[in-house]
């Protein structure tokens, strides 16, 4: 299972002749980073673009899913069985549908190669699953905490701020970096919505490189192993997180 | 996912009939902190309509139009009814591409899952270290399908692939296959790309299903001399039908839908020989740029999709009540 992930980081430290031997190489015991090197300057815009659209996913996502999941769970607002059932079902439709769509749309607007566009288009990915988790986890937010706020004066609002969001720390964590490995790993709209290289998310970037330098392997592979860090750091840093992520809803908690 | 997979969470779950109810602010009435309720999910609402729902209906209406390059300069797009719909039925790669999508997705579920299950209960006895190493097999689930397609595209290189280079060595075959260069092993490629991309999942959500099967039935199992297959058989599987229900129809769900792994691979290619419905309907809107037409093939595909979120959501309601 882990074999392709080793494969990938050592032909990312060999130096491309030995890549195209008819023997595979090993252990990169002659390794050399001059992949990364040619990776960061060609690919250094690429990885730019990601971390602002990614960074612009999460915003955007929680500004809808927070104060939906907080009036679904915790005010009991009317319609919420529908708005639920409309999320789940909205994370079913193919993509490829999506951007055809937005494609249109976005040329209409203006707003092809714009990471806007892409921030707008990355966030349906990642609003039905946010909203989802942080509502299974406000709901355990007990309600003599809520109550205690609110006879104590405060409104909705200060009571989500100071109350209901910070217990439900662990899942804000767990949609935010969620929703940021699912922007930066987006393929079919960063595909779809920037035709000019310049603009283009970290993910096109390989694409069109593999394209274009079929035989420098080392550096196609330097670059994938950058474009990784984002999931290995996750997988380091937030191991309970990710795990969280995975299993929620899927399966009865 | 894409199996950039993401996740449904299973329960539709309407106000709860399980928690106290909310005290009242003593100065609103009920309909006020209805209103202040709807005010929150108000932004939610907006986002379904526009993001969701308006591109649904765009794509329905483009399915029966003409909608080519000139209709972005122009803005016409003349309504042709059904016609969208005939050239892609008549299309000559159009059984192909659906033969392909029903062996890639049959041949992506069943390894998965198998794979997955083998795992989750290989996991599931606890040994030191388990947890680092179940978490480890979550990376290739993690990466960006980019990245791990592109080492693919690499090890199953014709001539420096190290795969070949192995299958050679253990005389398994006689020459290098052309894995991503023939008509004859394309698809098999990319299904079985896809597959180890699927497995980290099956064996996340199976393993939670797992663990929540109380123990005292495998001990009392094996006092009554039950082995290890019967002790599966009789316990684990029945047990784990409604996760088991969850996991083969989300995955379904996914894998009609997925996208990279055969762009990154193979771009549907050689001739055809690895297109899905959803590369297919890629390659009309923005190789061949008929919009109109790569509508109608991904209006084909919500269709389907349809059809199995139905099966879901009566998978999950069952494992609902099995779960209470």
């Amino acid at each position: 299972m882990l074999f392709p992930l080793y494969w990938l980081l050592n032909a990312s430290l060999l130096p491309s002749t030995d890549l195209v031997k008819s023997s595979p190489t090993w252990l990169p015991v002659h390794g050399t980073l001059q992949g990364y090197r040619r990776a960061l300057s060609s690919q250094g815009g690429h990885l730019l673009v990601s971390l602002g659209v990614s960074a612009g996913t999460v915003l955007l996502v929680l500004l809808i899913a927070v104060p939906a999941a907080y009036g679904l769970a915790k005010l009991r607002a009317p319609g919420g069985r529908p708005l639920t059932f409309a999320l789940l079902i909205a994370q079913m439709i193919p993509g490829v549908v999506m951007a055809n769509s937005f494609y249109t749309a976005a040329n209409h607007l203006r707003l092809l190669n714009s990471p806007l566009a892409l921030v707008l288009a990355d966030s349906t990915l990642c609003v039905p699953f946010a909203t989802l988790i942080l509502q299974t986890a406000m709901r355990g937010v007990p309600a003599e905490l809520s109550e205690a706020a609110v006879l104590d004066g405060a409104g909705r609002i200060r009571t989500l701020l100071s109350v209901v969001l910070p217990v439900s720390r662990n899942a804000v964590v767990t949609a935010s970096l969620f929703s940021f490995l699912f922007a930066w790993a987006d393929f079919l709209f960063a595909v779809t919505l920037t035709t000019q290289d310049d603009r283009a998310p970290v993910t096109v970037g390989i694409y069109r490189f593999i394209g274009a330098h079929l035989s420098d392997w080392n550096s196609v592979m330097a670059t994938g192993i950058i474009a990784s860090l984002p999931a290995a750091v996750l997988l380091v840093v937030a191991q309970r997180y990710v795990a969280a992520g995975v299993t929620s809803g899927a399966v009865k908690d | 996912m894409s199996t950039t997979l993401h996740h449904a969470g299973a329960r539709p779950a309407g106000p709860g009939a399980d928690r106290p109810p909310k005290p009242r602010p003593r100065t609103a009435g009920p309909a006020r902190a209805r209103l202040a309720a709807l005010a929150f999910t108000a932004p939610a609402w907006l986002y379904v309509a526009g993001f969701y729902l308006y591109p649904l209906a765009g794509s329905v209406r483009m399915g029966f139009q003409n909608y080519t390059v000139s209709s972005f300069y122009t803005g016409v797009a003349p309504y042709v009814g059904w016609a969208n719909y005939r050239a892609v039925l008549h299309d000559s790669h159009f059984v192909r591409t659906v033969t392909n999508t029903l062996l890639f997705t049959a041949g992506s579920l069943l390894f998965q899952f198998c794979v997955g299950l083998a795992l989750a209960v290989f996991f599931n006895r606890a040994f030191p270290l388990g947890g680092p190493l179940r978490s480890l097999l979550l990376v290739p689930w993690l990466l960006p399908l980019v990245v791990s397609g592109t080492a693919w595209r690499w090890i199953l290189d014709t001539d420096s692939g190290v795969l070949n280079h192995a299958l050679l060595g253990a005389h398994l075959i006689g020459h290098p296959v052309p894995w991503l260069a023939s008509t004859h092993d394309s698809l098999i490629a990319v299904t079985l790309v896809n597959i180890w991309v699927g497995i980290p999942f099956n064996m996340v959500i199976l393993y939670g299903g797992l663990q929540s099967i109380p123990r005292e039935l495998y001990e009392a199992a094996a006092l009554d001399g039950a082995n290890a297959w019967r002790r599966f058989r009789h316990i684990t599987l029945p047990l784990l039908r409604p996760v088991t229900a969850v996991v083969l129809t989300l995955g379904l769900i996914y894998t009609v839908k997925v996208f990279d792994v055969i762009m990154i691979l193979t771009q549907g290619g050689p001739a055809g020989s690895s297109q899905t419905l959803t590369t297919f309907a890629y390659n009309l809107s923005f190789q061949q740029l008929e919009f109109g037409r790569g509508a109608a093939v991904g209006n084909l595909l919500v269709l389907v999709a349809v059809v199995f979120a139905a099966v879901y959501l009566r998978a999950t309601r069952e494992q609902r009540r099995a779960g209470r």
